[in-house]
């Protein structure tokens, strides 16, 4: 579904990826590992369009979508989240889920104005949406709070339901599990586990937690200093001398 | 032949003098943006101050009977920088300070309520009509047939010339040699990083304030002394004029402020010679909203990196 | 406190270095030379009084943060009178009624000066909420909202000028026109980053502003246009034959109208044009709260909203943000554009003098003082706006100090308004 080729990406001097390649197929959770300041998020930025690739060649879906401004990658269906949560604050909870839906519900003015019927059952056809994605991740009795004042792990969960309600084909999570504690790292392994069974989502993956990562990918792209170092299996990467060494050299 | 040549070069060296002034307040933008990211809105007025402060030392002096010339500028100049220099930290301290960290649309406009606020402080401290005063420094060399048209370059334009120029390589020694010159660029890089590492942000913060608004004072003095009039309304199209020149040459850097300072400089003064006087602001205008839409990080400016 | 004492000194000879050169020595022409002039004693003393009260405030700091904190209620005074959450939407919709009788009855209570102040203020109503849309909503800082102002006023006065367009006509073509004007501008400058979109947009004003002074010819220049006729009621007529006459309120009617007083037989009022004009403005008042109101509930309002939260966020979602900022951009002008027409018909006469930055800054102080993104938080302050400024025409040459000075306390201690935008609560069927 998603195929990367030779990604290189340059900022000044600095070569901050180079020469990555990598394939999501249909349902299928890949991720992507390596040190910190490895190009992991820089990978992920020139995929969803809010970096332009240096080099390379990225297909989505059999299009050629590098180059294309961000949020018509998006459009696609191809949705993301952010190291740093990036939630809508100052709006409510299901407003967050709202506008998320924003290329879906009826956007034309005078309609709304006016309050036509299809605009209602547009907007109420959004709301249910909105309100099975929240009952999902476990937040629907927050429904009206700001979203600024969640938790961080609900912040988190919230990010995940926002990106859901998009209808997206592939979801790319930029280190989901940081912060949160081992509970909730369980249930965002199900959740995850479950978006990819019941949702037909393939799921690209930052993380640094081994255990999240080894337990639910499918297949694992290793990243140092901006390369490809090892791909494969979980178990192919666990037992990989290049990665052990990178990893133990690391350390 | 001769004519027009004289002629154009006569609105050039007028557009230097001008662009020159435009350069030294455009300090003041370049620096508090490089460092915060924010536009001094109130910036345009510490210029005005120093132009009051320096008719104010001139007369002073007057009417104290001194004469020589060298003393009554030096003064002149000395003085408007401490009381500008002062507002530029009272403004950080008040309008900006308490606000930093918070929505970016907060400190912009408690600016531009502060530079409200100092219009009508001058206003109410000095009226509202203008302030005139007449040439300290008069002559010049003329150039052309003696029959013709002459083009003129009169000492007090030279003055601004080799004034603006000092000031220039003070400043940029200053940053590239000096332990606060350092702390600057730091902040400038990364502000949070740069706490961290045990830097005062708040004194560098400050002293950028302080800085640009001495030299928004230099400048004060010197258009004050070139053009002979002031009122309390002055700083505000030229706080607009000069940010323009800091946006021209790429803000946050200071040779661009200087270009910036000068192309607008003569850009201004070729439309009002060949053109019209009274669409000469909507010219520099026009050319800002140029650069902004076709190379927003100007002449010099280095582009930015979005973080996400 | 101890500690404090070189800081407090130092903020103390500041305060001195800021007041005795501007306000205790006075710059004056006598003959062709210039000298200075001391200020009055008192002058001094007050400047010294405000030096020790410096001095004193900074030595005794912790002292006085703790009084104040002690003292300072928390959470915003004006949220504390207001009802609880729930009930919030209730006591909304009564007051906004009783709001609603109570303007209706202004005109009738008081005389014509206070109608017309009325107006004035509903004007500021109008374009408060419009640029409310911009600033507030989508977060966009536009310095020359009074550019669009002056499109809607001018459009008016020129086209019932050159082609004799009535009100009613010309204030749709206003807010089109204005709209336009907002869409040319937003489109090239809204991908610019905040603080530059608002020097653009200033320079915009300003540039319309000069435009205005010189298009002699078309404009009028610096003298403006006058003559400006006040809007007609159109009225169905059943004699001597059916069909719709405009009502005019002026003692002699125009050319194909009819005054009203002789349409009626009753005696003429000149007082009633006023009453007319402002009965008007309340009516298009109500047509921009009803409209913003909806549109804020919209999903454009929401992107709007989105847009000044996390402008990545939103582009990760597929939302096109020059789009909806053009949009925002846009439909604010067009507000403007209404307002201005509706202006020109209040005073009669319009001239580029009354379009300048400052008018756009008192525009930004209601959205501001009301509470950026709040609609009845800026309505009040509107309202507020234009009282303080009838009020204090006496006191001018404090009046804009004060202005300014508000504009950055209101900043510092408060900068959510007067009355803090609240959030719509939405129903889920599954709750």
């Amino acid at each position: 579904m998603l195929s990367v080729r030779d990604l290189s990406m340059r900022f000044g001097g600095l070569l901050a990826v180079n020469g990555v390649s990598l394939d999501v197929n249909e349902r299928e959770i890949i991720s992507i590992i390596g040190p910190n300041g490895a190009g992991k998020t820089t990978v992920f930025n020139c995929i969803s369009g809010f970096y332009k690739p240096t080099s390379g060649q990225i297909t989505f879906k059999g299009k050629q979508v590098q180059g294309l401004p961000d949020f018509k990658i998006s459009r696609l269906g191809m949705v993301r989240t952010f190291q740093h949560v990036r939630l809508f604050n100052r709006m409510t909870v299901i407003e967050n889920l709202l506008v998320a839906q924003h290329r879906h519900v009826n956007t034309n003015l005078l309609s709304g104005l006016l309050k036509t019927p299809s605009y209602r059952k547009k907007e109420s056809e959004a709301m249910e949406k909105a309100a099975y994605w929240l009952k999902k991740v476990d937040l629907l009795p927050l429904a009206n709070r700001e979203a600024g004042n969640l938790a961080y792990g609900q912040q988190r969960r919230l990010e995940i339901a926002r990106c859901m309600v998009t209808g997206p084909d592939l979801l790319m999570l930029d280190e989901p599990a940081a912060g949160l504690n081992p509970k909730e790292t369980r249930d965002l392994d199900e959740l995850i586990v479950s978006l990819k069974h019941d949702y037909n989502v393939s799921i690209l993956l930052i993380e640094h937690d081994m255990g999240l990562v080894m337990g639910i990918s499918d297949r694992i792209y290793v990243v140092s200093q901006g390369t490809p170092l090892a791909d494969g299996t979980p178990d192919e990467i666990r037992t990989n001398p290049d990665v052990i060494k990178a990893y133990l050299g690391e350390d | 032949m001769l004519e027009v040549i004289l002629y154009f070069i006569q609105q050039l060296i007028n557009g230097i003098t001008i662009g020159s002034t435009y350069a030294l307040i455009a300090i003041g933008y370049t620096m508090v943006y490089g460092i915060i990211g924010m536009i001094n809105f109130a910036h345009g007025e510490v210029y005005m101050i120093g132009t009051y402060v320096a008719f104010m030392a001139i007369s002073g002096m007057a009417m104290l009977g001194i004469e020589f010339l060298p003393l009554i500028f030096l003064v002149a100049l000395l003085s408007s920088m401490l009381v500008s220099s002062s507002f530029g930290w009272a403004i950080e301290r008040i309008a900006y300070r308490p606000l930093r960290g918070g929505n970016r649309l907060i400190p912009l406009i408690s600016a531009i309520g502060m530079s409200i606020f100092l219009q009508n402080y001058v206003r109410l401290g000095q009226g509202s009509r203008d302030i005139a005063m007449s040439s300290q420094i008069s002559g010049g060399w003329s150039f052309g047939p003696e029959d013709g048209f002459q083009a003129s370059l009169s000492y007090i334009q030279v003055l601004i010339f080799i004034v603006t120029i000092i000031s220039m390589t003070v400043l940029t020694l200053f940053i590239s040699r000096s332990r606060m010159g350092r702390a600057c660029r730091a902040v400038a890089q990364d502000l949070k990083m740069a706490n961290l590492l045990g830097i005062d942000t708040n004194r560098v913060i400050a002293s950028t304030f302080v800085i640009g608004a001495a030299l928004a004072a230099v400048a004060g003095t010197l258009l004050g002394m070139y053009y002979g009039v002031v009122n309390a309304f002055v700083g505000f199209i030229a706080g607009l004029k000069a940010f323009t020149a800091a946006v021209l040459g790429g803000i946050g850097s200071i040779p661009g402020a200087m270009l910036g300072g000068i192309i607008l400089g003569v850009t201004e003064s070729m439309t009002a010679a060949y053109f019209s006087t009274e669409y000469k602001d909507v010219v520099s205008f026009a050319l800002l909203v140029l650069i902004l839409l076709f190379k927003p990080t100007g002449i010099l400016g280095k582009p930015e990196v979005e973080k996400i | 406190m101890r500690k404090n004492l070189p800081f407090a000194l130092f903020t103390a000879v500041i305060t001195l270095v800021l007041s005795l050169p501007i306000l205790g020595l006075k710059l004056t022409h006598e003959g062709t030379k210039l000298v200075l002039e001391g200020a009055t004693q008192s002058t001094y003393v007050y400047i010294f009084l405000a030096a020790a009260a410096v001095f004193l405030s900074q030595l005794f700091r912790e002292q006085l943060n703790a009084a104040k904190a002690a003292v300072k209620p928390k959470g915003n005074i004006l949220a504390k009178l207001m009802p609880p959450e729930e009930k919030r939407d209730m006591a909304g919709k009564i007051f906004f009624v009783v709001l609603l009788i109570a303007a209706v009855l202004i005109p009738f209570n008081t005389g014509r000066i206070w109608s017309d102040i009325a107006t004035l203020a509903l004007i500021y109503v109008i374009l408060g909420l419009g640029l409310n849309i911009v600033v507030g909503l989508a977060g966009l800082l536009d310095l020359g909202y009074v550019a669009f102002y002056a499109v809607g006023a001018y459009s008016y006065a020129l086209l019932s000028q050159y082609f004799g367009l009535s009100f009613w006509v010309c204030l749709p073509i206003g807010a089109l026109l204005a709209a336009t004007f907002g869409f040319l501008l937003g489109f090239p400058v809204l991908r610019l980053r905040g603080d530059y979109l608002a020097i653009v947009t200033l320079g915009f004003g300003e540039i319309i502003r000069i435009l205005l002074n010189n298009l002699t010819s078309l404009t009028g220049g610096p003298n403006g246009i006058g003559g400006i006729p006040k809007p007609t009621i159109p009225m169905l007529q059943f004699d001597p034959e059916f069909s719709i006459v405009n009502l005019e309120f002026s003692r002699r009617a125009a050319e194909g109208n009819v005054a009203f007083h002789e349409f009626f037989g009753v005696p003429y009022d000149s007082s009633l044009k006023v009453v007319v004009l402002y009965l008007i403005a309340l009516v298009l008042a109500l047509v921009t709260i009803v409209i913003v109101r909806r549109l804020i509930r919209m999903p454009v309002g929401r992107a709007w909203e989105a847009l000044r939260e996390d402008e990545i966020a939103c582009r990760s979602l597929g939302l096109n943000r020059t789009a909806i900022k053009l949009s925002a951009f846009t439909i604010g002008a067009a507000f403007a554009g209404f307002a201005g027409s509706l202006y020109g018909a209040r005073q009669g006469h319009i001239s580029p003098e009354s379009f300048i930055f400052f008018e756009s800054v008192i525009i930004l102080a209601i959205v501001v003082l009301g509470g950026m993104g709040s609609q009845i938080g800026v309505m009040v302050a509107a309202v507020l706006v234009v009282l303080l400024q009838e009020l204090s025409r006496e006191f001018d040459e404090y009046r804009l100090l004060a202005f300014g000075m508000v504009m950055v306390l209101m900043m510092i201690w408060c900068p959510q308004g007067l009355i803090p935008m609240k959030r719509p609560h939405l129903q889920l069927k599954q709750e």
